[in-house]
């Protein structure tokens, strides 16, 4: 393989890595906190993709107030949801947890078809990251994948430095380990878990909105997306936020190098990944254990 | 109470529905009785999965995997013996579900809870995968069964499912063996064993049980008999395709089982029809006019409410008429 081809498809994997993070995190977070298994959560991710889609005609080159806006409405949009629904879900055991957000993704599928159809929509680049930029002698890279990355590792490090630095990390951290000590402690969990919650839809649709113009629109995106991330927790370790990363990054090098080299079978590399992991690690690579 | 009339308690009413199931295709339609076979086949699905999530407590998110996988042993073996083999295809169809839920199973156990809800289901979109997108099963088209499976012995063909009063009434018999066998598993040894993995693993090992061994089993009987509704899935409508192993397919057999009841067979079967039926309604343009496009919104809805208020299922809503009347006092907690 050629060097400048070899660099084109690590800054892929890279791209398509950090962007599972971004959802993978939400989950984590919203599992290792609150103790929800979100089977809906892939719906955040296509639901922000939607959103790219459908703000994009008001805000033009505006793309930063765009995905500000974006941003906006999924905290509301999490902070009703929570409030509505999954603030019933915490006393529940897995399986209800399971069959109710299974349920809830019926109904977003189907109100995503009412409001947008079963067509795929493409969203446009905008003008100041279309192009392309030389990379070495032959290869061009897409200004825009490269601008994903970057806001992608912008937003993880500002969720390292909230989760680790931070009073609120503080508090999220203390649930994540000991849910019981924290309400013990006097610390408003209904809060908590709401604020939570809304970040996490908040990353799960950041993502879909830096997503919606590289990968386009399309019907069975959120699912699609849930699975590997599904991947990606197994892969990292429940619960943990580095782990998350680390075990994005690796799938997404998995997968896009699976593509270059058995194209075939490609669809496969990453479950095989997941497979060898849980033999030499069934708690995954970093794990706080079950 | 001796085993003999528990025995008999526990079936009066499984072999009521049976022999009013049996006699079903002198009254139905053609059409009522397709979606009685639908329906069949479902339950023995429902029943399969009833054996992990009910009985031994392992959620399973991928069960789709070891009927599609059935489905297309199924097509793919008749596609080279012709007029099928019964006798060939329909074993050939479990063990192949059977393997791959051996595969599945032996990883998948390895970790519990939330993470074995997760692996499962991402296996399952390994196998969607193995179909989707490799030619062995014609891609994301799927393929087309050239005829329906038959049962021939020295040349005199028993059973043709070409026939749908004969397809009736073998999905019939598939469905009341499985339900026979598991209701006889439940009862021995083994199913006791899964039931105290369920209720406790760790004091069922530390009493000496090897209990991934226990759980290995279950999966794997659970991969076969969902194998044979899969089989019976593509001799039905004649054509397998990925879809057959999506993950909605899983989502769906488990809200099936919930909608029923967990933890008793006859909620596994209530369940499939129950949810079989609410699609037809709910997809019926005669009562919903434009919005029967959008079942899958009134479904959800449906399924939500259900989960909310009816913790245990339709077959939980004879509990509080049993309260009443003191019986629970003297049974106390039952299974089957």
């Amino acid at each position: 393989m050629e060097l400048s081809i070899f660099l084109v498809q690590c800054l892929n994997a890279i791209q398509y890595g950090l962007l599972l993070f971004l959802v993978a995190s939400g989950l984590t977070l919203i599992f290792g906190i609150m103790g929800v298994i979100n089977l809906a959560h892939g719906s955040f991710y296509m639901i922000g993709a939607y959103m790219a889609y459908a703000l994009a005609p008001f805000f033009g080159d505006q793309f930063l107030l765009q995905m500000a806006v974006g941003v906006v409405l999924s905290v509301a949009f999490g902070f009703v949801l929570e409030w509505a629904f999954f603030s019933y879900l915490y006393q529940r055991n897995h399986l209800q947890q399971v069959l109710m957000t299974y349920s809830l993704i019926l109904v977003f599928e189907e109100a995503r078809s009412m409001l947008a159809g079963n067509d795929v929509h493409g969203v446009a680049i905008p003008a100041w990251l279309a192009g392309s930029i030389r990379l070495g002698d032959v290869m061009q890279y897409p200004i825009y994948n490269l601008f994903a990355s970057a806001a992608c590792i912008v937003v993880a490090i500002g969720l390292y430095l909230v989760v680790n630095r931070t009073r609120l990390g503080m508090m999220i951290r203390a649930g994540a380990s000991n849910r019981d000590m924290v309400r013990g402690l006097g610390i408003n969990i209904r809060l908590l878990y709401r604020i939570v919650f809304a970040a996490g839809v908040a990353l799960a649709a950041l993502a879909g909105m830096i997503a919606a113009p590289v990968s386009s629109v399309y019907p069975g995106m959120g699912g699609q997306i849930l699975i590997i991330c599904f991947v990606v927790v197994v892969i990292g370790g429940i619960g943990s936020i580095s782990g998350a990363l680390i075990a994005a990054l690796l799938v997404g090098f998995v997968d896009t190098f699976g593509k270059v080299f058995f194209a075939q079978f490609s669809g496969l590399s990453i479950y095989l990944l997941m497979a060898v992991i849980l033999i030499w690690r069934p708690q995954g690579l970093i794990s706080k254990g079950y | 109470m001796s085993t003999s009339v528990s025995l008999y308690r526990s079936a009066r009413l499984p072999l009521a529905a049976l022999l009013i199931a049996a006699a079903m295709p002198w009254f139905l339609s053609e059409y009522t009785q397709s979606l009685l076979v639908n329906i069949l086949i479902y339950a023995i699905f429902a029943l399969s999965l009833e054996l992990l999530v009910g009985t031994t407590g392992l959620v399973s998110l991928g069960h789709a995997a070891f009927s599609g996988v059935a489905a297309y042993v199924t097509a793919l073996l008749m596609e080279v013996t012709g007029p099928g083999d019964m006798l060939l295809v329909l074993p050939a169809a479990m063990l192949g579900a059977g393997a791959y839920a051996l595969f599945v199973g032996a990883l998948s156990l390895r970790t519990r809870g939330v993470y074995f809800i997760m692996v499962t289901l991402a296996f399952a979109q390994m196998a969607f995968f193995i179909f989707h997108d490799t030619a062995i099963g014609g891609g994301s088209d799927g393929m087309y069964l050239s005829s329906r499976p038959s049962l021939a012995l020295a040349g005199k063909v028993l059973i043709d499912l070409e026939s749908p009063q004969q397809f009736y009434f073998f999905t019939l018999a598939c469905l009341a063996v499985t339900y026979a066998l598991l209701a006889v598993l439940l009862r021995s040894r083994f199913g006791r064993a899964l039931a105290g993995i369920r209720l406790n693993e760790q004091r069922m090992r530390a009493v000496g049980f090897p209990t991934y061994g226990y759980k290995l089993a279950a999966f794997v009987i659970a991969g076969m008999l969902a194998g044979l509704a899969g089989f019976l899935m593509a001799a039905r409508t004649g054509v397998v395709n990925p879809e057959l192993l999506s993950w909605h397919e899983s989502g769906a057999v488990l809200l099936m089982l919930i909608l029923g009841g967990l933890g008793s067979l006859r909620g596994a079967v209530i369940g499939a029809a129950a949810f079989i039926l609410l699609k037809e309604f709910y997809s019926s343009e005669a009562v919903f006019g434009p919005f029967a496009l959008h079942w899958q919104m009134s479904l959800g809805v449906t399924m939500i409410l259900c989960v909310a208020l009816l913790p245990h299922g339709l077959i939980g809503l004879r509990f509080p008429l049993k309260l009443r009347s003191g019986l629970r006092a003297k049974q106390g907690v039952t299974h089957g």
